[in-house]
């Protein structure tokens, strides 16, 4: 047995010795090939189309996100993101309190709609108490209340060859070489026909505040806060989004971010 | 493929009373070098996925307008500079250089955990999801290939099951690792049962479990989940606190390695074939030939 024992002073040193290297093996060595568009970051990328398909052969189309008490709106919805729109267009609209504001709903379907604020609240309408999920890793409880995109998608009349719902917005994301950036969106018409998908105008009981996305924001129930445009403006009904943007179906998602945002 | 061999020739052409055995399957060595791979990187982005709110709370949201935070890494202003702090549970710590402010000299940065910790080095939260979920689908795929394997070659009941006579030795095993006195024998020592079944049964099932309860989409499925983990933001600290006994894991497991003799300990993750103590002065059974 002795010929296996080692002394604690050899021990010690080469403990540390490892640790030291473990420590030194971090910084920069990983960084390569991680870029949008590099090879090693798209073959990593597939693992988010498997997480797309499993999450969604398991909740199916209607799988309910979960719903809160009163008792859990504890705090106002955090605004995020922009917060207040410094667009000259955003700004006139909201200066005639959103009269002159309308929905367009555009694309591929077979009745192109132009809904004003009042047309909008006129439809049913949905109220739902639930868990907003940061990307970053927050969350807040609010209670949100708005048309379901389900009822204006059937009233445009959706055509069969569309396979997303692009969301354009009126607030400025970045500022670019090639001009204003405004943010944009997409989700697919399963989600968009889920029974919580709404189109928001009023929180916590009282109507949407600038801050949170005034006059309309989407709410998507079942992913993440990047996938719920504020601000927004036009709807529009495509089968790819290739030619929007940077092609890969939004704002953040041309910045990197996955385009299904469940997880 | 998982039979006890015993290979006398070359202890005995040493002239030494030892014995080589298999004392790892190509499943339990296979799947060991996979996770070992797989948990690294979710290591690193999983600090660079937390950099991006480095707060932990407890309950179903975040408080900002009342307080359930139990730990905020930051940085601020003070007299001196700016200086990096760690808070738990109301407790801050100064951690200039490693928490909350570091990079190099002249050139540090706010960032909760530091550059050489993170995946990518720069912030970035979007790559280091991608990597954290393409890691999380092998690490998970190769957890389920290793319990089934282990359920099929009698590893997990053989090896790692704890029986009676486990507790019996447990007082004299922790004296023993104490005085860094290590028998080497086909079977684990209690202590060894314990570090491996807990991580393989409790902390990486506790690490897929809160990870899933922090999905959107999956909370629509598993509704419950939450509820019984306590909340999202609850289930996003525990996610967190596993990981740190993970990392608590991989520092006694490097240890230990080193402490029982590392030639030996590597060879039989690597090739399945461990020298095992001379076994006229263990007082156990001496031969498991086939």
């Amino acid at each position: 047995m002795a010929k296996f024992q080692i002394s604690r002073r050899k021990f010690l040193t080469s403990a540390s010795l490892g640790l030291s290297g473990i420590m030194l093996s971090g910084c920069d060595a990983f960084d390569s090939g991680l870029g949008v568009g590099d090879g090693l970051r798209s073959f990593l990328e597939n693992a988010n189309g498997l997480t797309w398909r499993a999450q969604r052969l398991l909740a199916g189309r209607d799988a309910l996100a979960p719903e809160f008490t009163e008792a859990d709106i504890r705090q106002p919805q955090r605004p995020n993101g922009v917060t207040a729109p410094d667009d000259d267009t955003y700004k006139g609209l909201l200066a005639n309190n959103f009269a002159d504001w309308r929905l367009v709903v555009t694309g591929l379907v077979e009745k192109p709609l132009s809904l004003t604020r009042e047309q909008l609240q006129n439809m049913p309408s949905r109220t739902q108490i639930t868990r907003h999920d940061c990307v970053e890793g927050w969350s807040c409880i609010a209670k949100w209340t708005g048309t379901p995109l389900s009822l204006v998608l059937d009233q445009a009349v959706v055509k069969p060859e569309a396979r997303y719902v692009m969301f354009h917005c009126l607030d400025t994301i970045e500022q670019s070489l090639s001009g204003d950036i405004k943010y944009y969106g997409s989700i697919d018409l399963i989600d968009a026909r889920h029974p919580q998908t709404i189109l928001a105008y009023g929180l916590n009981g009282k109507p949407l505040p600038v801050e949170n996305g005034a006059p309309l924001r989407v709410r998507v129930e079942r992913q993440l806060g990047y996938k719920m445009p504020k601000y927004l403006y036009k709807i529009e009904l495509v089968d790819s989004f290739a030619n929007v943007g940077g092609g890969r179906g939004g704002y953040w998602e041309d910045n990197g971010y996955d385009w299904y945002g469940g997880i | 493929m998982d039979t006890v061999a015993n290979k006398e020739s070359a202890a005995e052409a040493d002239g030494k009373d030892t014995t080589l055995i298999y004392r790892q399957s190509r499943w339990t060595r296979l799947t060991h070098w996979i996770w070992a791979f797989s948990l690294f990187f979710m290591l690193l982005s999983g600090l660079q996925i937390f950099n991006a709110r480095p707060q932990l709370y407890i309950g179903k949201q975040s408080g900002f307008e009342f307080n359930n935070t139990i730990l905020q890494i930051g940085a601020e202003n003070t007299a001196n500079g700016p200086r990096g702090f760690t808070e738990i549970f109301g407790h801050r710590f100064d951690t200039t250089g490693v928490l909350g402010w570091s990079g190099p000299p002249g050139r540090e940065t706010a960032r909760a955990f530091p550059s050489w910790a993170t995946i990518p080095s720069y912030y970035d939260l979007g790559t280091a999801r991608v990597v954290h979920f393409f890691f999380a689908w092998i690490l998970t795929t190769t957890l389920l290939v290793w319990l089934i394997a282990g359920l099929v070659n009698g590893h997990i009941r053989r090896d790692l099951a704890p029986r009676m006579s486990d507790l019996r030795k447990l007082p004299r095993d922790i004296v023993d690792h104490a005085k860094l006195k290590f028998h080497h024998t086909r079977e684990y020592n209690t202590l060894q049962k314990m570090a491996y079944g807990g991580v393989l049964f409790v902390l990486l099932p506790l690490m897929i479990i809160t990870g899933l309860a922090m999905s959107p989409s999956m909370n629509s499925v598993l509704p419950w989940l939450n509820e019984i983990l306590g909340g999202r933001q609850t289930a996003r600290t525990i996610h967190f606190s596993v990981m740190v006994l993970l990392v608590l894991f991989f520092i006694v497991h490097i240890l230990m390695i080193l402490a029982a003799g590392p030639i030996n300990e590597l060879r039989s993750i690597i090739t399945g074939w461990y020298r095992t103590d001379p076994p006229a002065r263990h007082n156990q059974p001496t031969e498991r030939s086939v």
